[in-house]
């Protein structure tokens, strides 16, 4: 299946007239992949691109997860191509999609609670002298650390807290952003906004905007939250049973679409199932 | 500890001082210890004489200087409990070099290296055999004890180095251990907090999985933690011996130990990882020291001495961990 043949998918306007639409930064051809018995994916074909913040939506079991474990190369796929910027590419570990650029966000794991705020954004990329002493330039971290919350308008009280001392709002977009200063251009948030109050949905939801929108980052956002992706989001994939369902723009939809959509999927599977039943 | 010029205001001058103050998590330490040492000198005024703090020193080196290593281990999220049996195996390490006839400096650098390479094994079963260090460290307790007993035939043997400006360097002069034990002091403090390696020491554990994921080898810091803590638990075991004229191999080392890992943690190190100070450990071990001391010169009954350092150690870590309930409400 290419992706003329996928439902509802036109060459979309983005926002920034700079973006051609042939701006594709992750491209994925058919990826299946099946653990033992389990078929998770029969067939995967979705595109990023540069700039876009795509939302998988889909049951528990749809094969969401699966997806981005192939994608920030914790799985191999069965069979199916992936494409970084129009060159095809193989994972083998997690450290070789990210030196392509693709990291994975995890909102508790990323951070060490006992150092302060710049230390984890540097977090094995500390800037030392004296060579392999390792002696920490700590005060030159601190300023850069301190200048890049600023670009990316990251507001955080105190740059010597402690993680632990920050909301988890302020820590996951920390996380994200010590991923971006290390150059990765696309990033996989998993559940972004879960248990955030709307402050601290705000922080995050600025920061992805703004990283898409002013310095190119794309993203892939998971969540069972359809306000959250709508928020967040330029453009949803509706996965099912380990394909894409549906492809459509966050501007031509709503949240009551969406809902009717998956509920008469989930309808169509009922009744057909009832129908193998009875046969 | 830091104080900084407060902007206006009394109330605020004082508020600004507390603050500071709560901000430290060396404070109960301070606290406790000024208290034992203004108490036993109050009680006993033999207490400030330069002899009787050179007695202290000499006591509190070996317990501050495996506090240092226990400090970098603790961090990591491990603990070792074979630190005091290196400590009193290394002397025997430098014994046997020098009765089969190295010279005696060349002897302190061997028996130093079987130490370091007694961390290693610590260090290789811990992260490569996934067993835990607890286990590994006692186990290897054991062996050494074991190894000591075999070696010496439970016999006590003096100490070679005893003569000249060598002996005076190492362990013999009245400040000697107490010097080399502040030298090792600064050494791993700086190693803690100033370097990658300890930031990495911290990231490690602090969070294993976020360090591993940053790239960061975890068990490669691990090892050499192991080995830190050997390699100077070794130096001051062979300093101490050296200074008292002979070794004798009656004791498993965990009597050694143990105060190094109280020290630490009376400092304000985590037993949990992620958070060591090493100037806490060298306050918990001044602490622990006076303790020993003060009980020594007030008479305290030989009978009631360890009831009453129980019970002083327990109070200690209680205040530290009410006193860390309320400091919290001033580190936002």
């Amino acid at each position: 299946m290419t992706e003329a043949e996928s439902p509802l998918v036109e060459a979309s306007p983005t926002r920034d007239a700079t973006l051609a639409a042939s701006d594709v930064v992750l491209k994925a051809v058919g990826l299946t992949k099946r653990f033992g018995a389990v078929v998770a994916l029969r067939g995967i074909d979705m595109q990023l691109r540069r700039g876009e913040v795509l939302g998988l939506v889909g049951d528990n079991g749809a094969g969401k997860s699966t997806l981005v474990k192939i994608l920030c190369g914790f799985h191999p796929p069965d069979t199916g191509k992936i494409y970084v910027e129009g060159k095809e590419v193989s994972f083998r570990s997690v450290a070789d999609a990210r030196s392509l650029g693709i990291e994975t966000v995890y909102q508790d794991l990323a951070l060490v609670p006992q150092l302060t705020v710049a230390q984890n954004l540097f977090l094995n990329r500390e800037l030392t002298l004296f060579g392999k002493v390792g002696w920490l330039s700590a005060g030159k971290m601190r300023q850069l650390a301190k200048d890049y919350l600023e670009d990316i308008k990251v507001e955080i009280p105190d740059i010597d807290a402690e993680a632990e001392s920050l909301s988890g709002g302020q820590r996951q977009a920390i996380a994200v952003a010590r991923a971006t200063r290390q150059n990765a251009k696309i990033l996989l948030l998993d559940e972004p906004l879960a248990a955030m109050g709307a402050r601290e949905s705000a922080l995050i939801v600025d920061l992805v905007k703004d990283l898409s929108r002013n310095r190119g980052v794309s993203m892939i956002v998971i969540d069972h939250n359809y306000t959250h992706l709508f928020e967040l989001c330029d453009r949803l994939n509706v996965i099912q049973q380990g394909r894409i369902a549906l492809d459509q723009q966050v501007k031509d939809t709503t949240v009551e679409e969406l809902t009717t959509f998956m509920v008469s999927e989930y309808r169509r599977e009922l009744a057909a199932g009832q129908q193998l039943l009875e046969q | 500890m830091r104080q900084t010029p407060a902007p206006k205001g009394r109330g605020s001058v004082a508020y600004r001082l507390v603050q500071r103050a709560m901000q430290q998590r060396e404070l109960t330490v301070v606290l406790v210890t000024l208290f034992v040492i203004i108490y036993f000198g109050s009680v006993n005024s033999a207490f400030y004489t330069t002899a009787n703090i050179i007695t202290v020193c000499q006591y509190l080196a070996s317990i501050a200087v495996i506090a240092f290593g226990e400090v970098l281990i603790l961090s990591l999220g491990e603990i070792d409990l074979s630190a005091g049996a290196v400590y009193l195996s290394s002397p025997w390490f430098l014994y046997l070099f020098w009765h089969s006839g190295m010279p005696i400096g060349w002897a302190i650098v061997a028996s130093m290296a079987c130490c370091a390479g007694v961390g290693m094994i610590n260090g290789l079963i811990t992260v490569w055999l996934n067993v835990s260090s607890l286990i590994v460290t006692l186990a290897v307790n054991y062996v050494l004890f074991g190894f000591v007993l075999i070696e010496s035939n439970d016999i006590q043997v003096d100490m070679p180095g005893q003569t000249g400006h060598f002996s005076i360097i190492f362990g013999v002069g009245a400040w000697s251990t107490t010097l080399w034990a502040a030298v090792m002091m600064l050494a791993i403090w700086a190693l803690l907090k100033r370097t990658r390696f300890g930031l990495h020491v911290t990231a490690t554990g602090g969070n294993l999985l976020a360090a591993a994921e940053s790239g960061i080898r975890v068990r490669r810091v691990k090892v050499w933690c192991f080995i830190i803590i050997s390699a100077a638990s070794g130096l001051i075991g062979i300093l101490d011996a050296i200074r008292i004229g002979s070794i004798n191999p009656g004791s498993s080392g965990l009597d050694t130990v143990l105060p190094g890992i109280v020290a630490a943690v009376v400092g304000g190190t985590a037993l949990t990882g992620g958070r060591g100070t090493i100037v806490g450990a060298a306050l918990g071990a001044i602490f622990l020291g006076v303790l020993e001391d003060g009980f020594n010169l007030i008479g305290v009954n030989a009978n009631w001495f360890y009831l009453a350092e129980g019970v002083m150690i327990l109070v200690a870590m209680v205040a530290n961990t009410q006193l860390g309930i309320v400091a919290r409400r001033f580190r936002r």
